[in-house]
């Protein structure tokens, strides 16, 4: 039990989703990321994705591309981004979401500890499907890091039933088909996708719906979908780039009042 | 041993690491794959298709002037510049495309870097009635133009790439953003021996017809095998292709990447040679990356060859020490792509330029008795205008 279980424990018997932003370690720059992160948190988020950039994003949209490659460009290491989440931990919960060959070259279990002792306590790792992360798996369970493993409509029951023997944390369900970026509605597929999804599950671990979202009202949809919590990345970065903090924080309330369930 | 195993690994290289959302695709794939492979129809169709539309087989060539020239060993050059399209690509793209065909795919996908495979699949959904759209990075397009309006003569449409560094490791990153996204409808032609299992075997085999004849031409003319059989390597396609049917015999196999401005700069295209293990574009394999693993970016005067990393198998081959691994730099290179051209009467592929870069080297210090086979994997026209441009500097 880390404070990622507790959260959603927490959430759920207040009524509410767990609300968790995603942001790109070192976007606009080091201080930034410390200061949006703190922020984030006094607004009310759950949980933090903090994304360690990584040259070839694959499963990123335009928004997420764009804002890795400013963060690259701005020198972040995976050992920055250690020292980002070590400075946050006192605000909240933290996971890491990167690409495979990051931790990879890092080495893994110097990796899972390193991020432990900076107070990570889960794992995104897009790129990795469970057939390739035993050694990952083994290494989280030893130092209580949640790896969370991502669901899309495209994966079966039996494929679904495997992943969440491996999986802590949370579930992280791809909204619809494609890569991260905000879209304008709320796809049927999602509804189809969490109810297969909380069926096939029962409860063992909770869901958290990401990919797409990008307003208060599809947030709230998604709650009452049966969703434990929402992630929220693409949209949120466009705020932060195209805005001001103030407006980042304006919508974050409006997206965490969001989560209230009927 | 069969390689890869069922996991999709060479070794340690290889496997699976993409998004979930592929990772149902991928399994559909090998399963039809591998099913079509055993379908008598479907090889009598792929093999009809390979002999009067690509013009297979291609000739083994005795280079008289060129043997001459070295003084030592007799060179054969397999002519994959006289494939339909100009380079060996189409071996491996009428293969997918056909069995995208036999899947019912609506839509075929592909990558290109040079624009041989992007035109060869073009070339191929053409033919096989199949909309196409291919994904090049901007700096590409520029300096292989000639291939952009041969892709659109052809009908298929071309997305320039403008993220990251406009090549072609990028355009392969939005293909696969493409296929995340149009996973149900859409066929990703991947153009060489990279990317996540099936693809490596896949390609591989498709281009294996090119060793296969190289081992029946050469036995009909010399009554024996070559003692070296080489090619340049860039994702590795033509070179898996000529390498895989000699792998258990006794033949020395010399893949040759493309050391750019020299292998002690930053300037050069050659993972095999100078790469780490990693995880790029699907599998785990060598790549050049700095040391937390940002992919580096990589550099030829060879389009087809600029690419960080290389195929599995290949990174398997080089650790099991079965290929030897060598390179070639840029002026070398230009150097050899003039020499074939005054001497055979045969303009090269800049690209095929860098295995005879090496062969200047090698063939000199043999005995007559001996024999080497060179890879010819694509002809030249596509790169006149920018060794022009290079020489008015």
């Amino acid at each position: 039990m880390n404070r990622i279980s507790q959260t959603f424990q927490r959430n759920k018997a207040n009524n509410e989703g767990v609300l968790i932003p995603f942001i790109t370690a070192g976007d606009p720059s080091i201080t930034e990321s410390i200061k949006i992160g703190k922020k984030l948190f006094d607004c009310g988020v759950d949980i933090l994705e903090l994304g360690i950039p990584f040259s070839d994003p694959i499963a990123d949209g335009p928004t997420i591309q764009a804002s890795s490659h400013r963060a690259l460009q701005n020198g972040m290491t995976t050992e920055k981004a250690m020292d980002i989440a070590n400075t946050l931990k006192n605000h909240g919960p933290i996971v890491f979401m990167t690409y495979y060959n990051i931790p990879l070259q890092y080495g893994l279990t110097k990796f899972v500890k390193k991020a432990k002792k900076c107070g990570v306590e889960g794992l995104i790792i897009p790129d990795l499907p469970i057939e390739e992360a035993e050694e990952l798996y083994q290494l989280c369970k030893q130092n209580n890091m949640s790896l969370i493993f991502l669901v899309a409509p495209t994966t079966d029951n039996q494929r679904l039933k495997h992943i969440t023997t491996k999986s802590s944390g949370y579930l992280y369900l791809i909204s619809s088909l494609g890569t991260t970026g905000a879209r304008e509605k709320v796809q049927l597929e999602t509804k189809k996708l969490i109810e297969r999804v909380k069926d096939s599950c029962n409860g063992a671990l909770p869901i958290a719906v990401g990919f797409g979202i990008s307003k208060p009202k599809h947030v709230e949809e998604i709650i009452n979908f049966g969703a434990d919590g929402v992630i929220i990345g693409s949209a949120l970065i466009n705020k932060i780039t195209n805005g001001s903090l103030t407006k980042m924080e304006q919508f974050v309330s409006a997206l965490k009042k969001s989560t209230k369930m009927r | 041993m069969t390689l890869p195993n069922e996991h999709g690994k060479f070794g340690k290289f290889g496997g699976k690491l993409v998004p979930e959302t592929l990772m149902t695709a991928l399994k559909e794939l090998e399963e039809q794959y591998r099913h079509f492979k055993e379908n008598d129809s479907f090889q009598r169709e792929l093999s009809d298709c390979l002999k009067n539309f690509v013009g297979r087989p291609t000739p083994l060539y005795f280079a008289e002037r060129l043997t001459k020239k070295f003084g030592g060993a007799k060179i054969y050059l397999k002519r994959e510049d006289l494939c339909h399209g100009g380079a060996h690509k189409i071996n491996n793209t009428v293969g997918q495309v056909l069995l995208a065909k036999k899947m019912g795919k609506k839509r075929i996908i592909a990558e290109t870097g040079a624009g041989q495979h992007g035109v060869a699949t073009a070339i191929a959904a053409a033919k096989l009635d199949l909309p196409c759209e291919v994904y090049m990075g901007t700096e590409d397009i520029e300096r292989q133009k000639m291939n952009v309006l041969r892709m659109n003569l052809l009908g298929a449409k071309v997305h320039p790439v403008t993220t990251g560094s406009k090549t072609l490791k990028d355009a392969i990153n939005e293909t696969m953003r493409d296929w995340v996204t149009n996973i149900k409808t859409s066929f990703y032609c991947i153009g060489s021996v990279v990317g996540p299992h099936p693809y490596p075997m896949m390609v591989r085999d498709f281009q294996s017809i090119i060793g296969r004849e190289i081992k029946k031409e050469i036995l009909a003319k010399e009554g024996r095998l070559p003692d070296f059989v080489i090619a340049c390597v860039g994702g590795g396609s033509n070179a898996m292709g000529a390498f895989y049917p000699f792998l258990q015999d006794r033949v020395q196999l010399i893949g040759v990447e493309a050391a750019g401005k020299g292998l002690h700069t930053k300037k050069h295209s050659a993972p095999l040679n100078k790469g780490t293990f990693g995880a790029l574009h699907g599998a785990y394999t060598y790549l050049l990356q700095d040391n937390f693993g940002q992919v580096q970016l990589s550099h030829s005067v060879a389009a087809g060859l600029d690419y960080p990393g290389v195929g599995p198998e290949l990174s398997y081959l080089k650790k099991s020490e079965r290929i030897l691994c060598a390179s070639a730099e840029d002026e070398e290179v230009i150097r050899a792509f003039k020499l074939l051209a005054k001497t055979e009467g045969i303009i090269p592929a800049l690209e095929s330029a860098h295995a005879l870069a090496y062969l200047t080297k090698l063939a000199p210090t043999l005995e007559q008795e001996r024999i080497i086979v060179l890879n010819l994997s694509g002809r030249g026209d596509k790169d006149l205008q920018s060794i022009q441009k290079r020489e008015v500097k």
